[in-house]
């Protein structure tokens, strides 16, 4: 038997022809079996009923034409798009800014100065994002409230109560998100936290919170909020809503980042111990950026929840984005568009919904050192 | 407690617990300014409690404990005030996986000790190249060997100027090709006369740069000598058993 020796490795070769190829992969994935390609066929079959009369009654029967239902009535059958045209600065910007066109403007403009001053944020070269964060967080609400609420500089005034539509939706959700994350990070803390009493009171605290519908939360900040002040004190009640979403939302971020804390090497702990770092240096230098990078489906997904249910502000009477597409459906002039407003309004969720969550999904790659422990 | 000595380490009278199973037995040692001591025994015989103990990541019940001149109490102060001076060298190397092998070295500095960012970044990269890995200073733990990170760990306990360094098994969890990399530049260190206690069943590395070689055992000290003396001349049966075992293969 002679000794075998290689001296040189042998070279990459490509894999086989008969591995690559759309035909290939199609037998691979759609038909590999009877059962899968039986599988396959049912479901190309259930689409082919689905598709086409959808895509028939939504774009190419539709309506865009004309001024009022006239126009959609003289064509039938397809989608009412006129009905969305003409209301559809009511159903994005509400009761009062749908009634003053001339003064969209001012949320406009706030939206795109927020989208302006959020943008740096994203810059990995910018050097005052710190800076920049505590304008957008502390002063920014000022500005947004002044130039949507006028009564300032000669603007006229809209007032909270006839805000509506997606902008009303976008404030309500906006606000409760960001509010809710840095007390969602001390609720955390404080959960995990060795000290008796803080952590009995985040855990009444959270646990009060998530054991309540949003809806019970709601009526308890429109009725019992007053209640704490003195009376002729008229809390607003956007900003009632806004802090029952607050204080609601901020639990269930709490619980989303406990989930990372929780999933943290005893080991980080201990490193950050052991090189004397104080308990705040250790926490916001070794253990939250961590943790909060493991926590963002979980954070990306109560945010998407909060969003969704923002169209329970119905309840006390504010009217977002759905309840303002639904109102306006209910107009005189549009009765009976209600499945036009309903679509609307579900497709404008859903890109926001979707836009987040695949936001969230590049957010984690990028993050990704690509470490285990 | 204001008592002056040359001891960098006062151990007297310690005794640990968990819940009821006591891990550390009366265990009374004093270690010299710039003294290297390696603790040797079988798994669970104490020995990384013990220097856990040192710097307060495990509290003691009994006894006393006084580091570079600072009794170890409940006090936080004094707590921050020890480990401020004393480094620790993981099994687990235990880097920041979110922070670059620079930044890993330069937060303590920065924010203990306050070493103005520019300064602490070049002893930072002093240090990197005492451990023989400069290049990889912008590099995240993640893309580096064991051996590399583990060194990078030693670097980042050294960038605090401790005046002691603890080793909780420092190579048991590297591949064999990489431990000897490791134990060369705790071996360099040795040289530069910092205080050292090492847990580590390393013998070579015992009988190379050990002042004295401790054995533990139930949570005892059972013996302790001079490498000499330990390793070719063992006194207590346990000790003798331990090194046939050890030895070995």
């Amino acid at each position: 038997m002679s000794a075998l020796i290689k001296h040189t490795p042998l070279p990459d070769r490509p894999p086989p022809s008969s591995q690559t190829g759309i035909v290939h992969w199609a037998k691979q994935h759609l038909f590999s079996s009877t059962t899968n390609s039986l599988l396959t066929l049912a479901s190309f079959y259930v689409l082919f009923l689905l598709v086409p009369p959808l895509v028939n009654w939504a774009l190419l029967s539709a309506t865009l034409e004309g001024t009022d239902r006239s126009a959609c009535e003289a064509n039938g059958g397809g989608a009412c798009w006129t009905f969305i045209k003409i209301r559809f600065n009511q159903i994005m910007f509400g009761l009062y800014y749908g009634s003053h066109p001339e003064q969209i403007w001012r949320p406009v403009l706030a939206f795109f100065m927020l989208i302006g001053l959020v943008a740096p944020l994203f810059i990995e070269r910018f050097s005052y994002k710190g800076l920049l964060a505590g304008f957008i967080l502390l002063i920014f609400p000022f500005i947004a409230f002044a130039l949507i609420h006028g009564a300032w500089l000669g603007l006229p005034v809209a007032e909270t109560n006839e805000w509506g539509g997606f902008m009303l939706t976008f404030i309500l959700s906006i606000v409760g998100i960001i509010a809710a994350l840095p007390l969602g990070i001390l609720l955390a803390l404080g959960r995990r936290s060795e000290l008796p009493v803080v952590r009995s009171f985040c855990v009444f605290f959270i646990e009060l919170w998530r054991g309540t519908p949003l809806i019970t939360v709601l009526f308890m900040a429109s009725v019992l909020l007053p209640l704490f002040f003195p009376s002729g004190v008229d809390l607003d009640k956007v900003l009632r809503a806004l802090i029952g979403i607050t204080l609601f939302q901020s639990a269930y971020t709490a619980e989303a980042i406990r989930g990372g804390l929780q999933a943290i090497p005893k080991g980080q702990f201990e490193a950050a111990d052991a090189l004397g770092l104080a308990y705040w240096e250790k926490m916001t230098f070794i253990i939250l950026p961590q943790a909060l990078k493991i926590s963002i489906p979980g954070i990306v997904n109560t945010f998407i929840e909060l969003f969704k249910d923002t169209t329970l502000v119905s309840i006390i009477g504010l009217l977002d984005l759905l309840n303002m597409s639904q109102t306006a459906a209910q107009s005189a002039e549009w009765r009976g568009y209600d499945t036009e407003a309903y679509i609307f309004a579900a497709f404008i969720f859903w890109i926001f919904c979707y836009g987040m969550s695949r936001y969230s999904q590049n957010l984690e790659t990028k993050l990704d050192r690509g470490h285990k422990n | 407690m204001t008592k002056h000595s040359d001891h960098s380490i006062e151990i007297s009278g310690l005794n640990k617990w968990y819940g009821d199973f006591h891990v550390l037995k009366d265990i009374d040692l004093n270690v010299s300014m710039g003294e290297r001591i390696v603790i040797c025994g079988p798994s669970g015989s104490g020995k990384s409690t013990l220097i856990r103990c040192l710097n307060h990541l495990e509290e003691h019940q009994e006894g006393t404990i006084i580091v570079d001149g600072v009794e170890l109490n409940n006090d936080v102060k004094n707590i921050e005030k020890v480990r401020r001076e004393v480094g620790m060298v993981f099994q687990h190397f235990n880097l920041f996986p979110h922070l670059t092998v620079l930044e890993n070295c330069t937060l303590a500095p920065i924010w203990v000790r306050k070493t103005p960012k520019k300064d602490a970044q070049a002893e930072a990269m002093e240090y990197l190249e005492r451990v023989r890995i400069p290049e990889q200073a912008n590099k995240y733990p993640g893309q580096l060997s064991g051996g590399q990170q583990q060194r990078v760990a030693i670097a980042r306990s050294l960038c605090m100027k401790p005046r002691i360094m603890l080793f909780d098994e420092p190579t048991s969890a590297l591949d064999p090709e990489m431990i000897s990399e490791v134990l060369d530049v705790m071996t360099d260190l040795a040289k530069t006369g910092m205080t050292m206690m090492v847990v580590t069943h390393e013998m070579g590395f015992a009988k190379q740069v050990a002042d004295r070689v401790i054995f533990m055992d139930y949570g005892e000290i059972v013996e302790q000598a001079a490498p000499d003396e330990f390793f070719n001349n063992p006194k207590h049966e346990r000790t003798q058993l331990f090194l046939s075992q050890i030895l070995a293969h």
